[in-house]
């Protein structure tokens, strides 16, 4: 298998050139700018044989990539942050008239305050959406959650469309060197497009996204909830096949040293690689510390982070946006959820907003924070992890001049 | 009174799709939002074919070799009672949909 260098838009791209998508519809916005770039030029030199639609923004670009699947194509688009927020009516289209797209969201904080650096509070909005959402922690993860969601979202009995979120510039723009799988390997695992639900075709016309009443409502959304449960069988599934086809391995969840961990970190995306790192240095220190990564947010694999966390008595979870005026965030929510029936203390941390670097240090106080709760000594923990003490007073300017 | 276009449908194999979908729906049918519909008093009518030039939907025909001139195509009449205003001889009337008349 040959190994590249890429980045984790690279990567993403490179997934979607695999699954030989036929019609591109992008709309360029940092981080994402070079997955929308180098479609255009894999177009352009012929070297992917796929339409190009510029469009004047998200809304559009889903717009256009839903109709053209629903038009009997593998459709591909890719957005960030303000971007994804723009999409949000369309998703629900996407996802309420079952379209199977696959789309990388390269993870960055919504405005305000401007920014463009990394955090998951723009794919963490729109998680409720009829979307399932995939979370890379690596270059590698990127290509391979790609591949998989394409198989996973096609299925006929899920049918739902995927994010594939992968953390701005931490993995967007970092490059690793990468097992890209052969064509051949791909088109074995990827067959065809064929659309198996609804269509638009002239010779067999239907229309799709009739006004639907109060009494058929709940019906529909109920095929996507069952849809959500078929996923886990069919992810399942897919990422056997996929080791068997390419070696490697994926998975729902990932504990990491958590069998007889005394308490566990829970995380997603790209700190998932520094929390690891963190576990093996308190690990040497003789801290029995563990780390589960979640990889599928939607669905929630309740099932399986159960089987992780049971008997622990201590767990933080860490989440990468704000959950402004919630009891936590996101991720901490439905943990807590998931696990309500348990004698387990779950505290929720707050940090890597905007950009800010999730650090070694910093994930290594939260598990010193942690074990001194586990052992008795600590009662309350830093919610906001990573804040500064002068937050209140960060900007002075000069007024009524 | 209505129509229902479903007479094809029902010669073609039918196939189980998830989501909002449809080949034969009412809501296109735009008669079943009526409250009330236009009446005519075909004595009174002089043919003059006003109401089917007023009609917003383009559904009133005028057969001025049969005594009940005014065609109303009542799949699509929303009953928006134009015609009814429009009428220069006065012979139409809106009464109520569920009316027996």
């Amino acid at each position: 298998m040959p190994f590249k260098m890429l980045d984790g838009n690279a990567a993403a791209v490179e997934a979607m050139k695999l699954a030989k998508v036929q019609v591109v519809s992008a709309y360029p916005i940092t981080p994402q700018s070079s997955i929308a770039e180098k479609l255009s030029e894999l177009v352009a030199s012929g070297e992917l044989k796929a339409e190009y639609i510029r469009v004047e923004s998200e809304h559009t670009a889903m717009s256009a990539a839903t109709t053209a699947q629903l038009a009997g194509v593998r459709a591909a688009t890719a957005t960030a942050s303000q971007g994804l927020a723009l999409m949000h009516e369309v998703l629900g289209m996407t996802a309420g008239n079952r379209v199977p797209i696959v789309m990388p969201v390269v993870n960055r904080g919504l405005a305000a305050p401007w920014t463009l650096w990394c955090e998951h509070g723009d794919a963490m909005s729109e998680r409720d959406m009829g979307w399932m959402q995939f979370y890379c922690q690596n270059v590698q993860e990127v290509l391979d959650l790609t591949l998989m969601a394409y198989r996973v979202a096609e299925d006929e009995n899920v049918l739902t469309p995927a994010m594939v979120c992968l953390d701005g510039f931490f993995l967007s723009h970092s490059m690793q060197k990468i097992d890209v799988p052969d064509q051949e390997l791909v088109d074995a695992f990827i067959p065809p497009y064929k659309p198996k639900n609804l269509y638009l075709d002239t010779k067999d016309p239907m229309f799709i996204c009739d006004l639907t009443g109060p009494n058929e409502y709940t019906e529909m959304r109920y095929q996507q909830k069952i849809a959500m449960d078929n996923a886990f069988d069919v992810i399942e599934k897919a990422q056997k096949e996929f080791s068997e086809r390419f070696g490697r391995e994926l998975d729902i969840v990932e504990g990491y040293r958590t069998d007889d961990a005394e308490v566990v970190l829970v995380a997603l995306g790209s700190m998932c690689g520094t929390a690891k790192y963190v576990v093996n240095k308190l690990r040497e220190q003789g801290k029995k510390v563990g780390l589960l990564k979640i990889t599928v947010f939607r669905p929630f694999p309740v099932k399986q982070i159960r089987e992780v966390l049971k008997g622990k008595k201590v767990v933080g979870v860490y989440d990468r946006s704000a959950g402004l005026g919630g009891q936590g965030g996101p991720v901490w929510c439905e943990v807590s959820a998931s696990i309500k029936d348990l004698e387990c203390d779950i505290r929720h941390y707050v940090g890597g907003l905007g950009g800010r670097d999730v650090t070694a240090e910093h994930i290594e106080q939260i598990f010193n924070e942690l074990m001194e709760i586990y052992a008795g000594e600590r009662k309350y923990h830093t919610q906001w992890i990573d804040v500064k003490e002068n937050a209140m007073e960060i900007r002075q300017v000069i007024k009524n001049v | 009174m209505q129509k229902q276009p479903e007479a094809h449908m029902n010669k073609s194999k039918k196939f189980r799709v998830y989501g909002p979908v449809a080949t034969v729906f009412s809501s296109s049918n735009t008669g079943s939002w009526r409250l009330e519909r236009p009446k005519v008093n075909f004595k009174a009518c002089i043919k003059c074919g006003t109401c089917a030039k007023y009609c917003p939907a383009n559904i009133i025909e005028i057969k001025k070799d049969q005594q009940e001139c005014v065609v109303i195509d009542f799949d699509y009449c929303k009953g928006c009672g134009i015609c009814v205003n429009e009428c220069p001889a006065k012979c139409m009337t809106m009464i109520p949909e569920r009316s027996e008349d």
